[in-house]
Order: C-alpha cells, then sequence, then structure tokens
C-alpha cells in the first residue's frame, strides 16, 4: 500500500521519465535525420500525407475562421467606431495565435492520429523489430521521415491557414458589413509587424514538433495489442492538444 | 555456433530468463520447446539483437553480441535473419518490394540484379511472379510466412531464426512450412533456430532439441534423446499431459 | 501510391505554402529582402512603446519604417528611421510620435524642414517631440493649467 506521498512522489517520478524519454526521442530522431543514408522519397510521401493530404480540411477551418474573425471584430470594433481596424484584429489574430494553434489541433487529429496507428501497428505486428533485424534503424527508417515532413509541412499549412483567414475575413468584412477594402489592407499592413510573422512561424515550427514527436513516440511505444494501438491514438490526440496549447503560451510570454 | 551463456532478464521485476546456458551448433536446425510464456520468444529476440540482457553473453562465432556497438554490431546483424510469427511484412509495400527491401537498403546492386535474386528467393519459397505485386494483407497467413521466409533468406544470412513458424497454420500449411525449411536449409546450409511449442510436429525438422523450463534450459540433445529423457517435466510437456499448476 | 501524383502534390503543397510566408513576412511583416533607402536616428525622452515595423510618415505619406528601438546612454530612446531614398529631409527638421485614433497605432510623423543643410543617410534628426501623454494632458487640464 502506497501512502499519498508516496503516490504524489511516484507520479513525479514516472512523469519525469517519461518527458525525458520523449525529448530524448524526438531528438535523436532529427539527429538521425541527419545522417546517412537519407531518404527523400520516404519525406516526400510523408509530406504528401501530412501537409498536401490536409490542405482542404486546413483551408476550410480557416476561411470559417477568419469570417468569424470579421463577423466578431466588426461588432466589437463598431463600437468605438473603429471599423477601419478590421483588417488588422483580423491579421494579428491569426498570426499571432490562431493560425499556428489550430493548424497544429487539425493536424494532430487529422494526421496524427493515423501516425501513431501506423507506427503501432508496426510495432505490435513487430515490423519495427523486423527493421532492426535488417540492420535498418526503425527510428530513422519509420520516425525521421514523418518528424522532417511534419518540421517541414506545418509552418506551411500554418502560412496557408493565415493567408485564407486573412481572404475569409475579407469576405465578411468587406464584401457584406461594408468596411472599405482599402481599410482592411492597409491597416493590416500597418499594423502587423515582422515579429509578428517571425512568432508565427517559430510557434508553428515548435508546433510542428510536437504533433509529429507525440504521434510518433506513442505510436512506437504502443504496447499490447490492437487495444494499445487504440489508446496510444486517443492519447495522441490529447496530449498534443494540451501541449500545444501550454507552448503557446510559453512562447507567446517570450515573443511579447 | 552460438553460445549462450548465463543469459539473464527480468521484466517488471519477474524474471524471465534466470542464467541460460545453451550451445548451438552450426549447420543445423535446434528446436527449442517449452509451454507457452516460458520465455522462448524472449530468448529469440535476444539471439536476434532485439533485446539486451540484464547479464549473461551471446557469442556468436566468437564475437559478444550484446556488447558489440556500431559498425560491429550491424555487421553481426546481417549474418542474423528473424522469421516473426505473423511474418512481419511492411504493409505499405508489395511482395516483390519487401523481398527486395534488405537489398535496396543495404547494397548499391544495380536493380536487374535485385529483380533477379528476389524472383529467385521467391522461386525457392514456390511462389510464382502473380504475387509480385500483391500486399501483404491480400495474403493468407501461409502465403506470407512464404515472403517473409523468402525476405529473411534475401540477405544470405549464416544464422536464421524462427519464431513460432506453424503456430495457427493448418495441417497442410504446416507441411508447406516445414517442407520450405527443410528444403531452404539443405539449399543454403543455415544454422537455424526455431521456437515452436507444437509438439509432436516440430520434431519433423529439429536436428537437436532443448526445452526451456523456469527460465533455463532444462535438456538439450537430439530428438530421440529428448523423447527417451528421464525428466518427468519434459516427459509431461512432450506426451502433453494436462498441466494444473498453471495458475 | 502512384509516383507522380506525390511529387505533383507535394510540389504544389510546398509552392502555395511558401508563396503564403512570401506574401506574411514581405507584404505584410515588411520584411527587407533588399534593403533598400537610408538611415536617420532620432532621439526622443519618450516613444511611449513605438514598436519596430511602425510606420514613418510625411504629410500622412508613409515614407519608411521604424528599423530599431533601443535605449540610449543618456536613458533617452533611440530610434533608427528607415526612408525611402526620395525622401529628403533638412537640418532643421522635426520627427514626433503620434498616434491614429484612439486605439489606433503608433507612428513617426517628419515634418521635413526648409533649412539649407540637408541630413546626409546616418545623420540624425535634432529636433523630436515625444509622445502626447494624455495622462498628462488630463492632469493639466484638471489642474487648470491648460
Amino acid at each position: 500500500m502506497l501512502t499519498a506521498v508516496q503516490r504524489v512522489g511516484r507520479f513525479s517520478l514516472d512523469y519525469t521519465q517519461r518527458v525525458g524519454r520523449f525529448t530524448l526521442f524526438v531528438f535523436s530522431a532529427l539527429a538521425l535525420a541527419l545522417l546517412p543514408p537519407y531518404r527523400p522519397r520516404r519525406v516526400l510521401a510523408e509530406t504528401y500525407f501530412i501537409g498536401f493530404s490536409s490542405l482542404l480540411i486546413i483551408g476550410l477551418t480557416a476561411a470559417f475562421t477568419g469570417m468569424v474573425l470579421g463577423l466578431q471584430g466588426y461588432y466589437t470594433l463598431r463600437k468605438f467606431g473603429a471599423e477601419s481596424a478590421l483588417g488588422s484584429a483580423v491579421a494579428l489574430s491569426l498570426i499571432r495565435e490562431l493560425g499556428p494553434v489550430l493548424t497544429a489541433l487539425m493536424v494532430s487529429g487529422r494526421a496524427g492520429s493515423a501516425i501513431t496507428a501506423e507506427i503501432g501497428i508496426m510495432r505490435i505486428t513487430e515490423q519495427l523489430d523486423a527493421l532492426d533485424t535488417m540492420a535498418v534503424h526503425p527510428v530513422q527508417y519509420v520516425v525521421s521521415p514523418k518528424m522532417v515532413a511534419g518540421l517541414i509541412s506545418v509552418p506551411l499549412l500554418t502560412a496557408i491557414f493565415d493567408v485564407v483567414g486573412i481572404m475569409g475575413g475579407y469576405v465578411v468584412g468587406v464584401g457584406l458589413l461594408g468596411v472599405s477594402s482599402g481599410a482592411y489592407f492597409s491597416g493590416m499592413i500597418q499594423s502587423v509587424v515582422n515579429l509578428d510573422v517571425k512568432g508565427g512561424v517559430v510557434k508553428s515550427l515548435v508546433f510542428g514538433l510536437i504533433v509529429t514527436g507525440v504521434a510518433c513516440y506513442n505510436g512506437y511505444f504502443t504496447e499490447r495489442g490492437a487495444e494499445g494501438v487504440s489508446r496510444a491514438t486517443t492519447h495522441t490526440v490529447v496530449t498534443s492538444a494540451v501541449l500545444v496549447l501550454a507552448w503557446d503560451y510559453i512562447l507567446t510570454s517570450f515573443f511579447m | 555456433m552460438i553460445e549462450i551463456v548465463d543469459l539473464c532478464r527480468s521484466f517488471n521485476g519477474q524474471r524471465v530468463l534466470d542464467g541460460l546456458s545453451l550451445s548451438i551448433p552450426p549447420g543445423e536446425i535446434t528446436v527449442i520447446i517449452g509451454k507457452s510464456g516460458a520465455g522462448k520468444s524472449v530468448l529469440l529476440k535476444h539471439i536476434a539483437g532485439l533485446l539486451t540482457p540484464d547479464r549473461g553473453r551471446i557469442l556468436i562465432q566468437g564475437v559478444d553480441l550484446t556488447r558489440a556497438r556500431g559498425r560491429e554490431r550491424l555487421e553481426l546483424k546481417k549474418r542474423i535473419g528473424v522469421l516473426f510469427q505473423g511474418g512481419a511484412l511492411f504493409d505499405s509495400l508489395t511482395v516483390f518490394d519487401n523481398v527486395a527491401f534488405p537489398l535496396r537498403e543495404k547494397t548499391r546492386l544495380p536493380e536487374a540484379e535485385i529483380r533477379r535474386r528476389v524472383r529467385q528467393r521467391l522461386e525457392q519459397v514456390n511462389l510464382t511472379p502473380e504475387v509480385d505485386d500483391k500486399y501483404p494483407d491480400e495474403l493468407s497467413g501461409g502465403m506470407k510466412k512464404r515472403v517473409a521466409l523468402a525476405r529473411a533468406l534475401i540477405q544470405e544470412p549464416e544464422i536464421l531464426l524462427f519464431d513460432e513458424p506453424v503456430t495457427g497454420l493448418d495441417p497442410p500449411m504446416t507441411n508447406a512450412v516445414f517442407h520450405l525449411i527443410e528444403k531452404t536449409h539443405r539449399e543454403t546450409g543455415y544454422t537455424g533456430v526455431v521456437v515452436s511449442h507444437d509438439i509432436p510436429a516440430i520434431f519433423r525438422i529439429a536436428q537437436r532439441v532443448a526445452m526451456l523450463h523456469d527460465g533455463r534450459i532444462i535438456a538439450a540433445g537430439t530428438p530421440e534423446e529428448i523423447q527417451a529423457h528421464p525428466d518427468p517435466v519434459v516427459q509431461g510437456f512432450i506426451r502433453g499431459e494436462p498441466d494444473f499448476h498453471e495458475s | 501510391m502512384k509516383k507522380g501524383a506525390a511529387e505533383l502534390g507535394v510540389g504544389l503543397f510546398v509552392l502555395l505554402g511558401v508563396a503564403c510566408l512570401i506574401y506574411l513576412a514581405v507584404h505584410l511583416g515588411e520584411t527587407e529582402i533588399l534593403q533598400r533607402g537610408y538611415q536617420v536616428t532620432a532621439i526622443f525622452d519618450n516613444v511611449s512603446g513605438i514598436k519596430e515595423g511602425a510606420a514613418v510618415e510625411v504629410a500622412g505619406v508613409e515614407v519608411g519604417r521604424v528599423e530599431s528601438v533601443r535605449v540610449g546612454p543618456d536613458s533617452r530612446a533611440v530610434l533608427v528611421l528607415r526612408l525611402k531614398p526620395w525622401v529628403e529631409l533638412r537640418e532643421d527638421a522635426i520627427a514626433s510620435i503620434r498616434t491614429k485614433g484612439i486605439i489606433g497605432d503608433k507612428f513617426v510623423k517628419l515634418s521635413p524642414g526648409s533649412g539649407e543643410r540637408p541630413i546626409p543617410p546616418g545623420g540624425r534628426i535634432r529636433e523630436t517631440e515625444s509622445a502626447l501623454e494624455w495622462e498628462e494632458l488630463i492632469a493639466k487640464f484638471i489642474h487648470g493649467k491648460v
């Protein structure tokens, strides 16, 4: 029997160990990506899956997010007679926060869970062991291309999200609510500074690392059969969402 | 020649291998028998280099696999092939690409030579070119085993490990797999290590048999010697006596 | 997966993504790929939190950007402005910090002046006006000093 204090201690130790193992896993996968043999075809296939196949869902999410921002922003700003600031409100919200965060969450739901399931099945059907016995490093062959593809895809998807969102806000603000087109764009151009864009890119890189890292890690360490795979998949979506939001706060506090 | 010395391994405080020692002679097929969960697969994974023991050594022609690192370890691994229980074929690759995989990853052979060698191995396990472009999920269990055997053979390993090669197969398929193991062994002369609980069928391909019980090898010898072994545990297992001690 | 399809898809995806990134960085973020124009510095008592990238205007026309903001040796704010090459400033030019609208952005307003000698690239604007502090204005108003 464990006392409450022991239980807290045990939990902390377990947790620290997991965080350490995760960090090690992610960075060794990245380090292995830098070592030969390089596998550009694998990276290409993974980029197709993580990036290209996410375009539709990212576009839809972005368009509606931008439209809602346009609507909400307009009615809030109108109270201060500042409808002309709509462009900058929409653009700043998207570039600083919503673009990186929502893209990461959507990619995690669409691609992250699938990555966990794929690697998890490779684990329980001994395909990862088979790679190892053929003297092919399973992390380098399976995980590294996915991590590289994630680091390429998530920032690009985020940029696409931002631009589509800005257009969504334009459609609502300018098209439906009658803000002048010039005010929308010039307000935006004046208030968005380089640091905002840089911050968004750094965020999306970190989120790309988190989303693909968590997905690969959970798949790679799947245990106990099909049930284990389903548990790992759920775990991936939940963990990456929490980590993305927590890191969003940390990174924002660095950039502000 | 594989020499296993005093191998120990625990999982979550439970000793699965407890000072296991065994000599596996070269060029023969050694079958390791034992109850389900006795640690046969764990032993096999240690020989394959997939698990690291808590203590003990595994010498492959004098080189300790458990301490080999880097290049030396990769060289050792290339000499060992494994046929996994479910075949462990890569789902995303066709039959042909699965068998070609080790060559494409580990050699710089021209594509024509790869094609020739892959076909040769697939013919060796009696697979016609019609299956080349199929994916693993379109194959039956026995077919998967045969493809996996072809893939294991293509690196021309000196040692081939078999994890429960006939478990779950129907009798004709079991015979077909045995036939292929015998045939490929005759043709290439590898050292075979088979882990199985399929008694007595497995005796058909065994040149030597070792019995694993409580984390150790309690009996080893020719199939005849094992069948006549005085140890009641060995006799009980071979005759399939019900085991009421199992929790 | 057909080989050509993956390559085409990834190619389109990367092109689209990079185009969006360039749009954000260059058009909105004003990242200068080629540094054009020239720099002048201006020292203020108080810049009220003006940020890098803020606009510089002459008569309401944007003529440049604030390139860097730092605190100088005498605890005054040093702004480096990057101005378009055709902007001509005279030695008596005045730089002042202004705000657009009530919640609007801060910007630097320039009056180019009409003195004889121009301010050369790398030079300094001597006359500056710090931001209007609303609190100060209101306080003055309440105490009847306006």
